[in-house]
């Protein structure tokens, strides 16, 4: 699978990415934000960090660097994208993913285990999953309170785009269970056509029981999975 | 030449964590407060002369980049 990973001035997640996908026997290549092309990818991540400085607001600079053109044309066209965390912030940004990402509603920079509920196992990024399955995956921003206005978040429910929600230990996705002040608990949407999926919190750091867990493997192996179906088929 | 004074808020249904947080730190400083919203100021010096071709090119750059139109609202004004 020929995996690129997006690299902007001042991303810091893009290595753990490469490692992470190492793990699941892949090798991807790194992809300077001043490319022009993304052509003969199967997937493009766009990894964590704190693009530009976060400057202006998260993602918005980001999102006007020369290699976000094609990765536009890339993702209406079908193509795999997946954005972790600031790659999430940048999603929306560029309109690819409805909403906003504010600041943190409790104002603190949060970075510690959270619990997700799985909420749709039928995409190309969950499909080893079951539905409502609850994960462990850490998170890791200031800037991760998802924000949709009344009409956009009936739009996203009646698409079923709703992909993680932040639960309790017990699954519930209450207040309590939130370290941002999501609306509704979202922690990961995908787009209509199920192709562009952003995310807060980061799978590549739970790969390896080494370090800490083995909850966000899965989602590379989806991937793997959803793209080696795809290539059977076509061949 | 020509300078735009920016200003980008957040929009009203937008709640607003660093506002509330300094209109809970004046009430406690006894200030009689209603509420505070904090937004970002922004001077753009233009190379733009024509005044009309300035103010459709601030509206461009504001709804574009300078502000997010699905959380925040902005006006400018011209000066000089």
């Amino acid at each position: 699978m020929k995996i690129g990973i997006i690299r902007f001035p001042g991303s810091n997640c893009e290595v753990d990415c490469l490692e992470a996908w190492r793990v699941a026997g892949q090798d991807p290549v790194m992809i300077w934000h001043q490319e022009t092309s993304v052509k003969g990818f199967d997937l493009i991540v766009l990894p964590g960090g704190f693009s530009y400085g976060d400057y202006l607001r998260t993602g918005a600079i980001a999102r006007f660097s020369p290699v976000m053109d094609d990765v536009v044309t890339f993702a209406k066209s079908g193509g795999l994208v997946w954005g972790i965390c600031n790659g999430f912030q940048i999603l929306t940004e560029c309109g690819l993913l409805p909403g906003a990402l504010l600041r943190n509603a409790g104002m603190h920079f949060v970075c510690s285990p959270q619990y997700l509920r799985v909420e749709r196992n039928d995409l190309a990024f969950t499909n080893k999953y079951q539905e409502g399955q609850i994960i462990q995956i850490p998170v890791n921003h200031g800037e991760g309170n998802y924000t949709i206005d009344d009409e956009g978040l009936a739009g996203l429910k009646a698409n079923n785009q709703i992909v993680f929600r932040y639960v309790t230990s017990e699954g519930e996705a209450t207040e309590k269970g939130s370290p941002n002040g999501s609306r509704e608990n979202i922690a990961g949407i995908v787009n209509e056509q199920g192709n562009v999926l952003g995310m807060m919190p980061h799978p590549e750091r739970v790969v390896e029981e080494l370090i800490g867990g083995v909850d966000g493997k899965d989602m590379f192996l989806s991937i793997l999975e959803h793209w080696e179906r795809r290539t059977q088929r076509g061949a | 030449m020509l300078k735009a004074n920016v200003t980008v808020t957040l929009k009203k249904s937008i709640l607003d964590p660093q506002g509330s947080a300094v209109e809970k730190a004046l009430k406690s400083m006894k200030y009689p407060v209603e509420s505070v919203r904090i937004g970002k100021f922004m001077e753009v010096t233009l190379a733009e002369t024509d005044k009309a071709k300035a103010e459709e090119m601030m509206h461009e750059i504001c709804h574009k980049l300078l502000s997010n139109p699905v959380i925040e609202d902005y006006f400018f004004e011209l000066e000089g």
